[in-house]
């Protein structure tokens, strides 16, 4: 199954920005899949080197968002990632409907997981995501609420 | 070293990728857990594996891996080896155990280099 992928040419009143254009790409992320998980990630690599977008900054938004599409499927039964590339920077926003995260402080420690012993037998829940997210990131907000969901926004400028 | 000393070396199959064959290679790491490849492994160009699912694959691509080689004779399924072809990825297994398989090669001058710098 494919990604809901769609190319949006925004102008500022849609961003809200005052840049004259962004390319702006938008996945839903299926939470019930884990063998589909990262499609969203794959695409986004493709479209931003169509782009021509500098490869290290390429492969810093492949990883951070990859880790936190991974986390939407495994953590929190998938939700929406949006992409926009502006002129300097990429903003990638991931927003799930899920439990949320109770402690934000613990979670950004390294090596702290809930992960189930299912997911680590798949290759996952060290509890290096989130503070590899923020490491490869010059920016990273997480807005969380108790059974509401979590979003979380990353900046990587280049 | 070339991706086809590696072939050579571990004595493995090639399932798919055979035309990159002749990309160099420095360094590569080994790791069931794609957590820690995410986290620690830094311009590693090969990966040795015996975990199999598609989530390897993209971790590979995602790390600008080029070569992934699978232990103890584990295969790639159909799904794989397709994600592998779009993003020209070298797939490979070897009859060999993930610490002999390592060794080989970091004997035959494939380095680690994994560490992370902060
Ligand atoms: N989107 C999310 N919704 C709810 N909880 C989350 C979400 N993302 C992370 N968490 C919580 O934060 C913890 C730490 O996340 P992190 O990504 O660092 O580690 P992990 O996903 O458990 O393991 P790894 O990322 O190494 O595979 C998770 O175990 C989970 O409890
Ligand atoms: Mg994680």
């Amino acid at each position: 199954m494919r990604p809901a992928v769609c190319f949006i040419k925004a102008d500022s009143s849609e961003t809200g920005s005052d840049m004259s254009d962004s390319v702006k790409f938008r996945f839903d992320v299926d939470g019930s899949n884990f063998t589909t998980a990262g499609q969203a990630s794959v695409q986004v690599k493709k479209n931003l080197r169509e782009l021509g977008i500098p490869a290290e900054a390429i492969r810093r938004v492949s990883i951070a968002m990859y880790e936190g599409e991974i986390n939407m499927v495994i953590h929190a039964h998938g939700g929406v990632a949006e992409v926009e590339v502006f002129e300097d920077k990429i903003v990638i926003v991931l927003s799930d409907t899920g439990p949320g995260i109770p402690n934000i402080e613990l979670a950004m420690k390294e090596g702290y997981s809930t992960a189930p012993d299912n997911i680590r037998s798949l290759g996952f829940g060290a509890g290096m995501g989130l503070p590899n997210m923020k490491r490869y990131t010059d920016g990273m907000k997480i807005d969380t609420e108790l059974g509401k969901g979590t979003t979380i926004t990353m900046v990587v400028n280049f | 070293m070339k991706i086809s000393d590696i072939k050579t070396l571990l004595d493995a199959e090639v399932v798919c990728g055979e035309e990159n064959l002749g990309h160099d290679v420095y360094s590569a790491c080994g790791s069931d857990m794609m957590s820690d490849v995410l986290a620690y492994v830094k311009d590693q160009a090969v990966l040795l594996t015996g975990l199999v699912n598609s989530q390897v694959i993209r971790t590979a691509e995602m790390m600008d891996m080029v070569c992934i080689v699978f232990v103890r004779s584990k295969k790639p399924t159909p799904e794989m080896i397709e994600l592998a072809k779009e993003s020209g990825l070298v797939l490979m297994n070897t009859e060999k155990r993930m610490y002999e398989a390592c060794g080989l090669l970091y004997k035959s001058g494939l380095v680690g280099n994994g560490v992370r710098h902060e």
